[in-house]
């Protein structure tokens, strides 16, 4: 296994011993780096190997060059590799504007408030976050829901929001992360502040 | 020797149709050469500078059905020039001017201009269907002259084409109606959706529809009320309010679509509208999720627990590895399983590793056919994947990070692959990733005996590793390397095995312009085409390492329409 940077194909001389450079003792040229890994470090990584491409023609300088591979931890950056990883430039072009059409795509829910006539439907995709949904409903429906706290719920405010989930089940809002949420939301009730302090008890 | 009248062996020749058998007919003798090349239908050209289209033309002047393959399998992954070549336009010319009697013509990895398409629509009165895979060069102007003209056609699929959009469905004349099979999911642009309804009402054949995003869910529900024959369908946009109306319809005529095997789409989803689909699920031999990254895993686990029937899944890595785990225990019938990446930039969350690649191989014991990308893979997986599922006739691993070793062990992978290609016996085409040493290869020239493909990237150590491949795999046909230590002795030890190949690309490797030369001059059935796309000289030093190269066997010497960055070394 090789170590440092010294090491060459059995043939070469081990001119770099004997070489005079300018730079400050200790330094490497880039294609000579040591390696990061003490067990395999036969092939130089494919950064490396792109990297060592365009400044040397010596075979020396991609076989010997460590790899620098990093096992677990910061794994190299991919972008520099053409072509890797081997997926089609149509699936990945239609990756790329999938994810944000898929934004766009709307999660409609049924919205209803204690008291009032008629429910409203929202587009929960039209918000960011909760502050987001929670100031909307505000100005919808005309009332002050207050701000969540994980403690305490909505406690203090007149009313509370709750959402009937996937599997059924009344939730209140603001538990989950907020993508999660806009996922397993089918409906939304905003519920009376005395019904809701019910809940906070628990 | 005949003891048979003609008549009899052509009867007897029909019932022979793939080409390697009819191929293996043409050389038992000169009459059996003659009677075949006149009968036979279909031909298959795996590389189209192979051979001239006169000279197909001449041996095969009955033929109906090209199928033309163009660029090397690599220019998928933007390693080969986009003017790199390819064209179709001289194939359909040479057709035409012979007049041909062209119904069906397959396309893999072609140029194919808008004037090739109306030239094809106009030249043949009986054409039938066009399959084009993966090609470029055309518009919506082109299909529009398709659909205009040829009044017998039955099948127009376009997979996976980057093109132009345009009207072009409008151009399909009110008495065409006879289309079994429309496959437009890879358009971009607007379609005419009233053209398309009155399309499908019209065609009473229809079994196959793949739309593309820009059809919506209504429209999607008017064909499948005038479809509900329909075998294969492909769902443009899913999204709809779940407690609407028109939702509700939608379910209620999905319930009729009894004959659909095929599903795939859900360009655009509304997961909470997937509950709909359930009823016909338990029907599917094959489904494609691999464009839906809007169905998140949990939707695309309690889809697939009604998925009992499956032969064929595509999906993206979000599956993971728990519902990698529900497929084992819900498609028993499972053959081919293909898992791509969500996360190109590969710098995410491990969503599939190698737990549920063993999970499928033992629920799956039927898998045969395997593309899967995940982020790590040990030996004793492979191994254990190996021995419960002997059958694979195709397995490509890719493992995003490329030379990464067994995350347990940090060894390489040679073990697993090596398992692999020794319980395998009938394994025809492999790719690699990984850190891979020259013993795996040791191992595939030792025991891949059937291997006809072989994918290498960043792996092997020396020439040795390229040498048990070319001396080992003795039905090798298509070798492509990308950024392994392999260099002219490799390369050169046996130049006449090239002439037994389709073709062997080589990229970021360590041969050299004299290496290339020599097997050009040496061998002038092959083409060695060097590619140089740096603007800097290529200085023409013999010792200059290249950094691509692709050579193939050809029975009609350099090609003339390659681009300058092409170089075809010369053969004397």
């Amino acid at each position: 296994m090789e170590r440092s940077s010294m090491k060459f194909h059995g043939d070469d001389l081990n001119l770099e011993a004997t070489e005079l450079r300018l730079g400050l003792p200790g330094s490497e040229e880039p294609e000579k780096q040591a390696p990061q890994s003490s067990r395999n470090n036969k092939r130089a990584s494919p950064e490396m190997a792109e990297h060592c491409r365009t400044t040397s023609n010596k075979k020396a300088s991609l076989l010997g060059a460590g790899n620098c591979d990093v096992q677990d931890g910061a794994p190299p950056t991919k972008t520099q590799v053409v072509g890797w990883p081997p997926v089609r430039s149509y699936r990945k072009n239609n990756m790329q504007t999938k994810k944000t059409e898929a934004d766009i795509s709307g999660v409609y829910v049924k919205v209803s408030v204690d008291g009032a006539p008629y429910l409203r439907k929202i587009d929960l995709k039209v918000y960011k976050s909760y502050p987001e949904l929670l100031k909307a409903l505000e100005d919808m429906f005309k009332l002050t829901i207050g701000s969540y706290s994980e403690r305490e719920g909505y406690n203090g405010s007149d009313y509370a929001p709750t959402y009937e989930d996937k599997d059924g089940d009344w939730m209140l809002v603001g538990d989950v992360p907020w993508n999660m949420f806009v996922c397993s939301c089918k409906r939304m009730r905003i519920m009376k502040g005395s019904e809701a302090r019910g809940l906070s008890c628990l | 020797m005949n003891y048979f009248p003609d008549e009899v062996l052509e009867q007897v020749f029909d019932f022979v149709t793939s080409h390697r058998d009819r191929n293996s007919l043409s050389l038992v003798c000169k009459s059996w050469y003659k009677l075949e090349r006149f009968s036979r239908l279909k031909v298959f050209i795996g590389n189209c500078y192979a051979i001239s289209p006169e000279r197909t033309i001449d041996r095969f002047p009955g033929l109906k059905s090209l199928t033309l393959k163009g660029k090397p399998h690599f220019a998928d992954f933007n390693l080969v020039p986009y003017d790199w070549g390819g064209y179709v336009y001289p194939w359909i010319q040479a057709l035409a001017r012979n007049r041909i009697g062209l119904e069906e013509l397959r396309l893999k990895r072609m140029v194919v201009s808008d004037e090739s398409l109306e030239l094809l629509s106009r030249a043949f009165e009986n054409f039938k269907s066009l399959v084009l895979d993966n090609c470029e060069g055309f518009t919506t102007g082109g299909l529009a002259a398709i659909a205009a003209n040829c009044r017998s056609l039955r099948e127009l699929d376009l997979q996976e084409n980057e093109i132009d959009d345009g009207q072009w469905l409008s151009c399909f004349p009110e008495s065409c109606t006879s289309l079994v099979s429309l496959n437009f999911a890879c358009l971009k642009g607007e379609i005419n959706l009233a053209s398309l309804e009155r399309l499908v009402a019209r065609s009473p054949n229809l079994k196959l529809l793949r739309v593309s995003r820009a059809v919506p869910l209504d429209t999607l529900h008017n064909i499948l009320s005038r479809a509900p024959q329909l075998v294969d369908l492909g769902i443009g946009s899913y999204v709809q309010d779940p407690d609407s109306e028109a939702f509700n319809k939608l379910k209620a005529t999905i319930l009729k679509c009894k004959s659909v095997k095929s599903l795939s789409g859900f360009l655009d989803v509304a997961p909470q509208c997937l509950e709909a689909i359930y009823p016909i699920c338990s029907n599917l031999t094959s489904l494609n999720l691999s464009y839906a990254p809007g169905i998140h895993g949990l939707e695309l686990i309690k889809l697939l627990r009604h998925c009992t029937k499956l032969q064929r899944l595509w999906v993206l890595d979000c599956i993971g590895d728990k519902g990698l785990e529900v497929v084992a225990s819900t498609c028993k019938e499972l053959q081919e399983l293909r898992v791509f990446p969500s996360d190109l930039n590969g710098v995410g969350h491990a969503a599939v590793t190698e737990e549920g690649l063993v999970a499928i191989s033992i629920g799956c014991p039927k898998l045969h056919s395997l593309l899967y990308f995940c982020q790590q893979m040990t030996n004793a997986a492979l191994i254990t994947v190996a021995k419960n599922c002997p059958n694979f006739i195709r397995f490509r691993l890719c493992i995003l990070n490329p030379t990464k070793p067994d995350h347990v062990t940090a060894q390489p992978l040679d073990e697993g692959f090596g398992a692999v290609v020794h319980a395998c016996k009938k394994l025809r085409r492999l790719s690699l990733s990984g850190l891979l040493t020259d013993r795996v290869f040791l191992y595939i020239g030792m025991y891949a005996e059937q291997l006809e493909m072989l994918s290498i990237a960043f792996a092997g150590d020396s020439d040795k590793g390229m040498l048990y491949v070319l001396n080992g795999c003795k039905k090798l046909r298509k070798l492509e390397i990308r950024d392994c230590p392999f260099g002219n002795m490799a390369l050169l030890e046996d130049v006449g095995k090239y002439e037994t190949m389709r073709s062997l690309w080589m990229s970021s490797c360590e041969v050299t312009l004299g290496g290339c030369k020599t097997i050009a001059k040496k061998k002038p059935m092959l083409n060695v085409e060097i590619i140089n796309e740096n603007d800097q000289d290529f200085c023409l030093d013999d010792e200059q390492r290249v950094e691509k190269m692709y050579l193939y066997r050809t029975l009609v010497g350099r090609r003339d329409d390659a681009p300058d960055c092409v170089w075809t070394l010369d053969a004397s």
